[in-house]
């Protein structure tokens, strides 16, 4: 568990930072290297059994019918990577501390910072394939948070989402080659699929999943063609280009290639394909590189050319280039780092990172020039220092690579990157820290503060230690790395610094001596380059990006107008075909079932009449919003006299209660809404959703017949034989509801308090802005003499406690007989409710002892509150009990717990009903008092100006 | 004329007027024309009992039968929640006829109209 937690601290360690920022710049640094410190600490006593020959796992299932698992172990390789994951991470934390300025959100920083490093070390660790590929993505966004910290400034912004795009396009690919990989598998555990490589390379889908796995490898390690997103993501703060770009982040891509190199390689798909990008981009961008005058893209070209030379390396297909690659992450990682945060302390303490603007720092900032000449020189291939020794292993390893025939082509192409290399690193040595001393610098440079040039100096000191005695330095190390990237034996070789006359020794000295030679001639080389035209990558992803927002906007715009009717219609029509499909796609039958039918009686066939008589006005009257209304509910009372024939007291009592609520919440709406409809649909347009709507209520009537004349087989036998044993009592739907399904009652009324929370949330706002401006200036004609008529007034008090008794009366019989909490709720809702409309808002709510709010939080409360006091009793949650209990004047009662969570629904009901309505009334009496003022103000005006009129 | 037949029919209007009503531009016959279609699922997933006269699911002694209560037990919640999607979706159009002024549904594009880019950002917010 512990491979778990080296992953997981840094990423719940994320949220350290963001508090300890309280405390001081200080203190939060400290923190954060903590969190790493932690985590390293972690990894080291789990991982170094690695060298005693152990693999250490972990293991927990997490979506097992994916073959989803959240599995971790640490290899050579996983654990190789991992240590230079936090160790270069610590330096960063130390340097970013100095390098951010006063005005930099530190903790954002690193917060940012320490999800991207537990992200990374997902990857790495990750034994589950697809587990490795959230953490990519993870890894994606995180930089993409990192290099668009400075968002204020348009070069950050744009950099990070070029950066997104690319990777997280990449990604893509890689989710869709790590599945199919894990199909031709048969697993997505690594250590499974490890083993499986003859069978792998065989597959017919191995070259898709090649080529997607690929793509994700190339876009992250920024392989040509991808290569050109890397430049611009250097806007990022220069801790977070030292940490991804050189060490982390665009390693993940090598790490991929490593990690699958024994299934992957050795077929000639592969060696084409991965060996070539690698020398492309390794050639490429160290010509891009040599010619860069801003120190940041100087090193983020050199980067990609390095990241070109280690693909390269791992297409080869040898195992000794595979332990040259491995060689040469560490040894990058170390130089370029160093590079980085010297370029960061250059630009840091001089104001400018424009190599046409530096030179001679040598002679100001002493220390930072040493350490970064000597990394500079690692980086070109100076004997004595890390970064001669790979690049001698890699020009070793191309020295015998024949490409199609031809023996001369990958040394001679590797010469080339590596003497471009020497040529750049050499540029920034004589161009930045050597020459002559200026004075023009934008501010007086000098040697940084000792945390900020320590970093520096910790990583040259392996740049040196391994340069003299690489055995002992890094020798167990790469061995172990290479030894689980490349699976079976290594073969024979030794890290030394005297190999003898060997072919690369004099490849190695060409390129050093070539490289001064080309920056001698530079200007001349230069001016030749500027002759040709080059394409400016930023500016054709732009041209691409729009091109794309552009048509993806015209497809929605065809598609998608905002029309609600046309949305509408295309769903009802869709629907309709799709049951029209299926009924033709059946066999044939006739509607009428034979089931027997009962006779309809003249009462039924009355509602009936009635029924479609409303359905006939509505349609011809609706644009007289008042009649539609009223015919709305003449339906409604049909609706709930159709449930009471049918044997449905529950029913008939719930609808006709919703109605008079729902009548009166609309005769509100009306009031503020315009009173009519204008007939504005042309002929067509009302003869085409009439046909869609004949049409949808055809084929529901078809439907509902067929239904009805069939037999059936019910589940309810069951609730109908419990209801009294197991629920305690005989009303069987209302035992349903508070017992059987307790639990979807329970989510219902939280729906039900959602949507009025909603609702007092858009009434209540609407007193402001240009929805209360709006309501100021609605006038309302008076609609009867007296607003509040004493017959009602007196009416409606005398109601009040009756219709209270009766919603008790209901509530409390509502386990045995038709009633209960919901039918309760609504009946005392319209006691209250009619005192709104007799009396007035203001009148009413002066009186009001209690607060709606109050009344549907404590519902809810109360509901769960019951459900969870079954779980006292070790009983599932909203599990119900009941008993028999003699109280003295009323005789033997029956209490169940049901009762209590139905007094739950009664108080939640209430509460709705009344904060919808009531919230919609005061919106009201407030547009009203407003016009009545303006009007008196009005009558005011006329009254003077007449006075005045002599 | 059997009461099946009478059942049927009446969701079957129900069903159409709905219908009508929400293809139309302006909220308020939305709004109603929810309503109406609310009754018809209401009663149609009622009827998925079948029909019963004078058989109500109240457990007793002289009980000569009981109909499905399930559907009930369903429908009853669904007519209580209904009136809580009815107040919130007239309460929503209130208000945006309060911000803007209109009552139309249809971001001012008329049937025949053209979709354009623009059409989105002049429309009243």
């Amino acid at each position: 568990m512990m491979l778990a937690l080296v992953v997981f601290t840094p990423l719940i360690g994320a949220l350290v930072p963001l508090l300890a920022i309280r405390a001081g710049r200080n203190t939060c640094s400290a923190a954060t290297a903590a969190v790493t410190g932690l985590s390293l600490v972690l990894l080291l006593t789990e991982g170094l059994a690695v060298y005693s020959g152990e693999v250490p796992r972990a293991s927990v299932p997490w979506v097992s019918q994916l073959g989803l698992s959240l599995s971790f172990f640490a290899d050579g390789l996983g654990l190789f990577f991992a240590t230079l994951i936090l160790v270069i991470g610590l330096l960063i934390i130390l340097y970013a501390r100095f390098y951010l300025g006063r005005s930099d959100p530190v903790g954002r920083f690193f917060c940012y910072l320490l999800l991207f490093q537990g992200s990374m070390l997902g990857i790495v660790l990750s034994d589950n394939i697809l587990l490795l590929v959230v953490f990519w993505e993870l890894t994606s966004i995180s930089s993409f948070l990192l290099i668009g910290y400075w968002h204020h400034l348009p070069a950050s912004r744009a950099g990070a989402r070029m950066a997104l795009v690319v990777t997280c396009a990449g990604g893509l690919a890689l989710m869709g080659g790590m599945l199919l990989l894990g199909h031709i598998a048969g697993s997505f555990e690594l250590s499974e699929i490890l083993s499986r490589g003859d069978a792998i390379r065989a597959s017919p889908l191995y070259l898709p999943m090649l080529l997607l796995v690929l793509l994700g490898a190339f876009t992250k390690s920024a392989q040509f063609p991808f290569h050109f997103w890397l430049p611009h993501a250097m806007a990022a703060p220069t801790p977070v280009s030292a940490y991804l770009h050189s060490a982390t982040m665009v390693k993940a891509g090598i790490f991929l290639l490593a990690r699958l190199w024994p299934v992957l390689s050795g077929t000639q798909e592969w060696f084409l394909i991965v060996s070539l990008t690698g020398l492309a981009t390794m050639v490429i961008a160290a010509w891009i590189a040599l010619f860069k005058d801003d120190l940041k893209a100087l090193l983020a070209f050199s980067t990609v050319s390095h990241l070109g030379l280690l693909t390269m390396l791992l297409g080869l297909g040898t195992r000794i280039a595979v332990v040259a690659a491995m060689f040469h992450v560490l040894n990058h990682a170390a130089f370029k780092a160093a590079l980085f945060m010297s370029a960061g302390i250059v630009d840091h303490e001089s104001g400018t990172r424009d190599i046409r603007r530096l030179g001679g720092l040598r002679h100001l900032m002493p220390i930072t020039s040493g350490l970064a000449i000597i990394a500079a020189a690692s980086m070109a291939g100076v004997p004595l220092l890390n970064g001669f020794l790979s690049k001698e292993m890699m020009l070793e390893a191309a020295a015998h690579t024949v490409y199609a025939g031809q023996p001369w082509l990958f040394p001679l192409l590797a010469t080339v990157g590596a003497l471009l290399s020497a040529a750049y690193s050499a540029k920034l040595v004589f161009h930045v820290f050597l020459g002559p001393e200026r004075h023009d610098y934008p501010h007086h440079p000098h040697d940084p503060p000792f945390g900020m040039w320590l970093p520096v100096a910790l990583l040259v000191l392996p740049i040196v230690a391994i340069g003299v005695m690489p055995a002992t330095f890094a020798g167990a190390i790469v061995a172990r790395t290479s030894l689980a990237a490349a699976g079976g034996t290594l073969p024979d070789y030794h890290l030394a610094l005297w190999h003898g006359l060997t072919p690369a020794l004099a490849m190695s000295m060409i390129a050093l001596v070539g490289g001064l030679v080309l920056l001698w001639a530079y200007r001349a080389v230069n001016r030749l380059r500027l002759a040709v035209r080059r394409p400016d990558a930023m500016a054709l992803f732009q041209t691409a990006i729009a091109g794309t927002i552009r048509a993806s906007r015209r497809l929605l715009g065809r598609i998608d107008n905002g029309s609600l009717p046309r949305y509408l219609g295309a769903i009802v029509a869709t629907i309709g075909l799709l049951g029209l499909a299926a009924f033709l796609g059946a066999p044939p039958a006739s509607v009428a079932g034979d089931r027997a039918t009962l006779p309809a009686t003249l009462p039924a066939m009355t509602g009936w009449l009635v029924l479609l008589l409303a359905c006939g006005l509505v349609v011809l009257r609706h644009y007289d919003r008042l009649a539609a209304l009223i015919i709305t509910s003449i339906v409604g009372l049909v609706v709930s006299l159709a449930f009471l024939q049918f044997s449905a007291p529950d029913l008939a009592l719930t609808q006709i209660s919703v109605e008079v609520v729902t009548t009166i919440l609309l005769l509100l709406a009306i009031n503020l809404l315009p009173r009519t409809t204008p007939d504005e649909l042309s002929r067509r347009a009302k003869l085409g959703a009439g046909g869609l709507a004949v049409a949808g209520g055809a084929g529901v009537a078809a439907l509902a017949y067929a239904v009805m004349t069939r037999g059936f087989e019910t589940i309810s036998s069951y609730h109908v034989e419990q209801s009294k044993p197991g629920g305690g009592g005989t009303n069987v739907v209302n035992v349903i509801l508070v017992d059987f399904r307790g639990y979807d009652t329970f989510g219902e009324i939280i729906v039900l308090a959602i949507a009025a929370l909603t609702i007092f949330a858009l009434l209540d706002s609407a007193l402001h802005g240009a929805a209360g401006r709006r309501l100021a200036r609605t006038r309302f004609d008076p609609q009867a003499g007296d607003a509040h008529p004493l017959m009602l007034t007196v009416v409606a008090r005398v109601l009040l406690p009756l219709s209270l008794m009766v919603g008790v009366y209901i509530l409390l019989r509502g386990h045995n007989m038709p009633g209960g909490g919901f039918i309760a709720g609504l009946v005392v809702a319209i006691g209250f409710l009619m005192q709104y409309m007799a009396s007035g808002y203001v009148w009413a709510h002066r009186r009001a002892r209690f607060d709606a709010h109050v009344m549907i939080g404590g519902g809810v409360a109360l509901a769960g509150a019951t459900g969870l006091a079954s779980l006292l009793f070790e009983r599932p949650f909203l599990t119900s009990t009941f008993g028999y209990f003699h109280l003295p004047v009323f005789g033997e009662v029956e209490l169940a717990s049901a009762m209590a969570f139905d007094v739950g629904v009664f108080f939640t009901v209430v509460g709705t009903c009344l904060l919808s309505l009531a919230t919609l009334s005061r919106v009201e009496e407030r547009a009203e008092h407003a016009s009545r003022q303006s009007e008196a103000r009005a009558r005011q005006i006329a009254s003077q100006v007449e006075g005045s009129v002599p | 004329m059997s009461m099946e037949l009478l059942m049927a029919t009446g969701i079957g209007a129900l069903t159409a007027v709905g219908l009508y009503l929400i293809l139309l531009r302006r909220s308020f016959p939305v709004v109603i024309g929810l309503t109406f279609l609310s009754y018809a699922v209401n009663v149609f997933l009622f009827v998925m009992g079948r029909l019963a006269i004078d058989r109500p699911p109240i457990v007793g002694t002289s009980a000569a039968g009981y109909t499905d209560p399930l559907p009930q037990a369903l429908v009853l919640t669904a007519i209580v929640i209904t009136f809580g999607m009815t107040a919130l979706i007239v309460v929503l159009s209130l208000r945006a006829f309060l911000e803007t002024g209109v009552d139309d549904v249809t971001l001012g594009i008329r049937p025949d109209e053209q979709p354009s880019d623009t059409a989105r950002s002049e429309a009243p917010r």
